[in-house]
């Protein structure tokens, strides 16, 4: 451009009374200077084509409300598993009976969980709240009007601190009820009413195996969980279940079963050093070699299942954002059919703008910014939509689901980004336009 | 102002190579009126996209206003047109949602010229053109005759060195052909703006200083009215 003097001086034109036309333009002909004024434009024309802008939006639109709705439902329900499992307690370890590969070798010691095992435990005085045994089983409750199908659980009364259960009506399940294998009975809330209506269960009897239990408990509702309701559940003394109800005597005779031995640590921080060093105890005590045989029993770490869950949880957000992020896409389509048509049919006046000055830049610009603002404007539309259904969902009190700034952010630059690659192609099929052939274009 | 020297215009048409200017050499002063004229086929319009710098040379030297504007690139090329060069066409090309006055600023838009300069301008080429009290009128609510003087205004507003007409009154009655020709002699002869113009009809090229006349891609006359 140095042979290009842009701003020689104007001949000396003859005095007219507009002679402002002859003075010299004060003009600085960088190309930014016009910014404004080419974004001006896009905006003009966007206006003059209101019914076509939006439909054009319309993708855009739908794909981030999707997004959006999404995201925060999400990670909402995301939020809400994880606090429930938290309410149960991420400092839990529980070890149950059976080996996960069970070979046909070693079927019959798939049972060998035992009373001896937790005591053994409970012996290596681990900085844990509680150790509960527990054998769980399934049978039917006969009470006097009515019966029903419960799962009886056999318990310490270690149970009630492991769990944080508390009592509506009477007590929990004592030492001494464990000591002489008592037959008296815990009746979860909604169980309590299901056989003895409501306030009516503390003293009566039940039935179970031919067994008659004396209700001296009725927790308070606890709730549902992902894991089914509490307030369902019975519970018995641990001793009464093994030796009264179900019969849970070693195959040697010299013990009893147990189905899962539960431990509360005092911080969840401890729980990987005391699953290791139960772990080795148990092996021990049920002479597994060293040399890497399977375990015979399983240990769930609530930790672990906690940061399982959450793993799950959020890639069903990601793929359902993602399945969202598909119609963002088609919207970038749409946006990019469209600017395609706006660009044949306005082949004239670019071959003008281009005849009168204008530099292939300005074209792009014009029409990037176009594109961009189509679907940034189409982006906060979405946003606002997206952000509905969360919003009620929220004010029902069915789910927690706050917008975060996160999926703002998203949001308007997924929107922004469509724009601005989806506009690119046909930007620069306008700025590429020879002006002669433009002009002729009818 | 102008200067073309041996200018060649080769075009390729499918597997032909087509001639369009054979050695076409002619200068323009600063302040002269110049017609073109010519058959269609004769590459006036060649000359004329090469003087509105739309279009470079295959071979020649082409000199405007001081700049060798021939082997330049198509950025740069744009950037003379708007300083240097002021068009009018046939069929006035003005943005049909825009105001008259918006119209004859859009050029100096590109020139990167204030918004209260270019409406300065912009006002004082439309009065000059007489348009004065249509500024806000958009192109369909103007008659041909005014929207082409809309255009001349545009053509104007940026104090271009050169006016290139291509067929101004191609599209209008013969009675606003003459409102229109007037105008474009009055602003050569009061304001010294130089005009190239391209037209086939004589009563259009009449009105000139001076007729240039094409034919087969060659200069084959040059005369002083």
């Amino acid at each position: 451009m140095t042979t290009l003097d842009v701003h020689a001086a104007p001949e000396p034109a003859p005095v007219a009374a507009d002679s402002i036309l002859f003075q010299p333009i004060t003009a600085s002909s960088s190309g930014f200077g016009s910014l404004w004024e080419v974004v001006r434009i896009s905006f003009g024309s966007l206006l003059a084509n209101k019914v076509r802008s939006l439909l054009t939006m319309l993708g855009v639109i739908i794909g981030v409300a999707s997004v959006v709705s999404l995201l925060a439902l999400g990670n909402g329900a995301s939020a809400s598993i994880t606090g429930e499992i938290e309410a149960i307690g991420t400092n839990i370890l529980t070890i149950s009976a059976g080996s996960q590969n069970r070979g046909p070798g070693n079927a019959t010691a798939a049972q060998n969980l035992t009373m001896d095992d937790a005591k053994a435990i409970e012996a290596l005085q681990l900085p844990v709240i509680g150790v509960a045994p527990q054998l769980n089983s399934s049978a039917q409750i006969v009470a006097k009007s009515a019966d029903k199908n419960a799962q009886i659980i056999g318990i310490t009364p270690a149970f009630q601190v492991v769990n944080n259960l508390t009592m509506q009506q009477g007590s929990f399940i004592s030492d001494e009820h464990l000591q002489g294998a008592n037959t008296v009975i815990v009746l979860g809330a909604t169980l309590a009413k299901d056989l003895f209506g409501n306030g009516q269960a503390l003293g009566q009897t039940v039935r179970i195996n031919n067994q008659t239990l004396r209700v001296v408990g009725v927790l308070t509702p606890q709730g549902g969980s992902a894991f089914g309701s509490e307030d369902d559940r019975a519970y018995i003394p641990i001793t009464t279940a093994q030796k009264r109800l179900f019969n849970a005597r070693t195959p040697d005779g010299n013990g009893y079963r147990v189905g899962s031995i539960t431990l509360s640590a005092i911080n969840a921080s401890d729980l990987d050093a005391l699953q290791s060093r139960v772990s080795m105890l148990l092996r021990e005590r049920h002479h597994l070699k060293l040399d890497g045989s399977a375990d015979d029993f399983n240990v769930i770490n609530q930790a672990e299942i906690l940061g399982t869950l959450n793993t799950i949880t959020s890639m069903m957000t990601l793929f359902l954002a993602a399945v969202a992020g598909i119609s963002l896409l088609v919207g970038g389509i749409g946006i990019m059919n469209i600017m395609l048509v706006s660009v044949t049919e306005r082949t004239r006046e670019i071959g003008l703008r281009k005849a009168v000055g204008a530099r292939s830049h300005h074209i792009l610009m014009q029409f990037v910014v176009e594109a961009a603002v189509l679907s940034m404007t189409g982006g906060m539309i979405g946003l606002m939509l997206g952000s509905i259904i969360p919003i009620v969902v929220t004010q029902l009190g069915v789910l927690d689901a706050p917008i975060d700034l996160q999926t703002v952010g998203v949001a308007i630059g997924f929107s922004l980004g469509v724009g601005l690659f989806f506009g690119i192609y046909p930007a620069q099929r306008a700025a590429k336009l020879n002006p002669i052939d433009a002009l002729r274009h009818e | 102002m102008i200067s073309l020297r041996d200018i060649h215009k080769t075009y390729q048409m499918g597997d032909v190579l087509v001639a369009a200017l054979q050695g076409v050499s002619f200068s323009i002063d600063k302040g002269d009126f110049v017609a073109i004229m010519g058959p269609s086929g004769s590459g006036k319009s060649t000359v004329m996209n090469l003087i509105g710098c739309l279009d470079t040379p295959t071979s020649g030297e082409y000199v405007l206003d001081g700049v060798a504007v021939d082997q330049l690139s198509s950025n740069d090329l744009a950037l003379v047109r708007g300083q240097k060069l002021g068009f009018i066409f046939q069929q006035y090309n003005l943005l049909p949602r825009q105001s008259a006055l918006r119209n004859v600023e859009m050029p100096m838009i590109y020139r990167g010229v204030s918004g209260a300069e270019r409406q300065r301008r912009a006002l004082a080429a439309l009065n000059l053109v007489g348009m004065g009290q249509r500024v806000d009128h958009r192109p369909n609510e103007l008659s041909g005759g005014q929207q082409q003087r809309v255009a001349i205004a545009r053509a104007l507003a940026g104090s271009p060195s050169v006016i290139l007409a291509d067929e101004p009154t191609g599209a209008l009655d013969s009675k606003t052909s003459i409102e229109i020709m007037e105008l474009l002699r009055r602003l050569n002869r009061e304001q010294g703006i130089t005009v190239v113009l391209v037209t086939h009809e004589h009563d259009v090229a009449a009105y000139a200083a001076r007729v240039l006349t094409m034919r087969d891609g060659q200069l084959i006359g040059d005369q002083r009215n």
